[in-house]
């Protein structure tokens, strides 16, 4: 048992101005932060505030029984099998395909994908709850599975049976892994202007071009992607499964990047590639379509990725304001940083409201779907972001080391407000839908 | 009773009134540091205050989960399914609503279905071990179970007894502290930790086993098992029903934090300290 005093002092109502008082324990050990037990130690200690709002159970607001069961054992997950190893991950760049085969195990390898070829059959907002969880644990990891999840599930839905049944049941179970294909090195925003060609020679296409920043690529088994089978413009473009050893599919060098470092992400190369016309998904010149409405999902799990991190870095920033002492009381005193977290927790609860209302749209097939993941992706990466860079801020010269998990969490999820659509497009998204309406 | 080779059901007792951890560093349930580098600890350890009247801790806003060495002994209650050594596992659990979410982990697990015995207000707060054992005795017998599986203790309140007083009513053989056990025929071969090392003791069945932290590693429940979860019944039973007084024999006369932790006192040489300790008496 440890020790605790209460300095408890009633409300008080002076000048018209509230006073959130709050309560203190003391430490067993008084430790100051480079000491290697002071994390354990830290966790012992919270604020007293005024309103009930239990932080870490906040994510579990208006959730099913059901629901609360997946969060829990992805909460469980990330605790025991990733958030010990996360910063060896990053510091190794470390694919850690065992840690994603355990959570293939559990279900987690195709959590939207139909039953019938090995999936776990969720929905959209179990989905966003389970990578949120997942994500506390390890951004960068927990991104990559949502990206396999995302190709899993195109080839679920867009694939006639045969292909369902090649590709699924290894996906699900994460025996092969998959890549999503679609930025090449001259059209990123502007995706829809992409040049790998696919020629028709019989019964095979012929694939000329390159992808670039391919996350997993050279490391997975299944690449998703999309080329150009017609004329220009979207119309032209269509869906290509392309597996790895197939002659003319090669690999550029590993990218060294800031962070996503427990995934290798690399440039694709085809030359005179030829992939059976049996692995189009789709018909020809449904290729972009068939990116889009995976970027849509895709988009939710990343904005879910970035709240899971967002979520950890509110609890280590309390944690380390009720632990450091500066100018005689711990920052927990300083009314100003006891703003900035109640502000950092309350953008936290909001983003977290949007992702799930976007999720739930998105399932129901609603037309406001693809504009609510577009402000969904645009509000909460950007949110979350702010968030986890304050949650470094308030850990001071700390939060820059890499012995803490804070600057990993900021490093890992500064990207997502770039992939899967930059914020920028969202807006473009967004207005257009907007605008049309008119 | 019937003693078939074939164990018929293994009734797990949950204990839910555990609180998530007191943040006592302990394997099976806390990461452990590597190296110096510091990583998030996401356990939820919530910190237990004693009510103002002292009359027991604030459970307001705490999450209650299943006691760790419950879920042990789920898990090793569903490996002997596993090897088709019992056929059926039943989890159990006494107390208020809530108690039913435990359960369903249970059941997510692979347990094939549960009991709720409803107990919950007044009673709940005096619920103790005896009256947990007398229930459990009584269900045993109703549902004839060959085995019962719990925890070593509950995390709560460290009692330590409810295996024990439940195999005393059902004047069965038991082997607590299990590290290890083996179904072989109609007898139990439990591996036991004590003080002074392992013991191994051959106990027959019907048996009360209470489940030690190196018995197992408890799995994670997989996404299509707290769906199939979602169809497994849970069975609402009251005391009364079972005969039993939920009457508690014990009164709690106040609970107290632990005292403050004093200032040391540096000293300059060894003779002082033997000196100082003799002075306090410690010597």
């Amino acid at each position: 048992m440890f020790i605790s005093r209460d300095n408890i002092a009633p409300w008080q109502i002076a000048c018209g101005l509230w006073r959130i008082i709050s309560g203190f324990s003391l430490l067993l050990f008084q430790t100051q932060p480079q000491n290697v037990e002071y994390i354990t130690i830290r966790t012992f200690i919270i604020i007293k505030t005024a309103c009930k709002l239990n932080l870490i159970h906040s994510s579990s607001i208006g959730l099913t029984d059901e629901q609360k069961d997946f969060q829990k054992v992805a909460f469980d997950f990330a605790a025991n099998e990733m958030a010990p190893h996360m910063a060896e991950w990053d510091l190794k760049e470390i694919f850690p395909v065992e840690a994603m085969r355990k959570a293939a195990q559990l279900g987690f390898g195709g959590i939207y994908v139909n039953p019938d070829v090995g999936g776990s059959g969720l929905s959209r907002l179990d989905t966003s709850i389970i990578f949120e969880a997942l994500s506390t644990g390890c951004v960068s990891t927990t991104a990559y599975i949502s990206i396999h999840n995302m190709c899993a599930w195109m080839i679920d839905t867009f694939g006639n049976n045969e292909q369902r049944e090649k590709f699924c049941p290894d996906l699900c179970a994460m025996q092969k892994f998959a890549s999503y294909c679609l930025t090449e090195p001259g059209s990123g925003s502007d995706a829809a202007s992409l040049l790998t060609s696919a020629t028709l020679q019989g019964d095979h296409y012929i694939l000329n071009g390159s992808k670039a920043f391919i996350s997993g690529g050279g490391d997975t088994d299944v690449y998703v992607v999309m080329c150009r089978t017609g004329g220009k413009g979207p119309k032209g473009i269509s869906c290509l499964v392309v597996e790895k050893g197939t002659p003319g599919l090669s690999f550029g060098k590993k990218e060294k990047k800031v962070g996503w470092n427990s995934q290798p992400t690399r440039a694709v190369i085809f030359e005179d590639c030829a992939v059976p016309v049996i692995n189009r998904l789709g018909a020809e010149g449904e290729g972009f379509s068939i990116a889009m409405k995976g970027l849509n999902g895709g988009r939710i799990n990343i904005a879910s990725c970035s709240l899971g991190a967002a979520h950890a870095s509110v609890l280590l920033a309390r944690d380390h304001m009720c632990v450091r002492k500066q100018f005689g009381e711990t920052l927990s005193n300083s009314q100003f940083l006891q703003f900035k977290l109640a502000e950092m927790a309350t953008k936290l609860v909001a983003s977290r409201l949007l992702v799930r209302q976007a999720a739930v749209a998105l399932q129901e097939g609603r037309p406001e779907a693809v504009s609510l993941c577009s402000m969904a992706k645009l509000f909460v990466t950007d949110e979350c972001f702010s968030i986890c860079n304050q949650a470094l801020q308030i850990h001071g010269g700390y939060g820059y080391l890499k012995d803490y998990a804070v600057q990993q969490y900021v490093r890992d999820i500064r990207v997502h407000q770039i992939l899967e659509g930059t914020n920028e497009v969202m807006r473009m998204i967004i207005a257009r839908s907007l605008l049309t309406e008119s | 009773m019937h003693r078939s080779s074939e164990v018929k059901h293994v009734a797990s007792y949950l204990n839910t009134r555990g609180c998530e951890c007191f943040g006592q560093p302990c394997e099976s349930h806390c990461p452990v540091l590597t190296d110096r580098t510091i990583h998030v600890q996401l356990k939820t350890f919530i910190k237990i205050r004693v009510k103002p009247d002292r009359t027991g801790v604030v459970t307001d806003g705490v999450k209650h989960s299943m006691n760790p060495f419950c879920e042990i002994a789920v898990e090793e209650a569903i490996k002997l399914k596993e090897k088709k050594l019992v056929k059926e596992v039943v989890a159990v659990s006494c107390g208020p609503q809530q108690v039913q979410e435990t359960i369903r982990t249970a059941l997510a697990m692979g347990a094939d279905r549960g009991i709720h015995v409803e107990v919950s207000g007044k009673d709940y707060e005096t619920l103790g071990p005896l009256q947990v054992s007398k229930i459990f005795a009584a269900l045993a017998k109703k549902e004839q179970a060959d085995l019962i599986i719990l925890g070593k203790q509950a995390i709560d309140d460290d009692c330590n007894q409810t295996g024990q007083i439940t195999a005393a009513l059902l004047d069965w053989p038991q082997g607590t502290f299990a590290s290890e056990m083996t179904l072989e025929a109609d007898k139990l071969k439990v591996v036991r930790e004590v003080d002074g090392g392992l013991e191994t003791i051959k106990i027959n069945l019907p048996a009360v086993v209470t489940a030690d932290l190196r018995l197992n590693t408890p799995r994670y429940a997989t996404l299509p098992n707290i769906m199939k979860a979602k169809k497994k019944k849970i069975a609402n039973v009251k005391p009364a029903d079972l005969g039993v007084d939920v009457c508690s024999r014990l009164e709690v006369l106040k609970v107290d934090e632990p005292p403050q932790r004093q200032a040391g006192v540096k000293v300059e040489t060894v003779d002082d300290l033997v000196g100082k300790l003799k002075e306090a008496g410690r010597v």
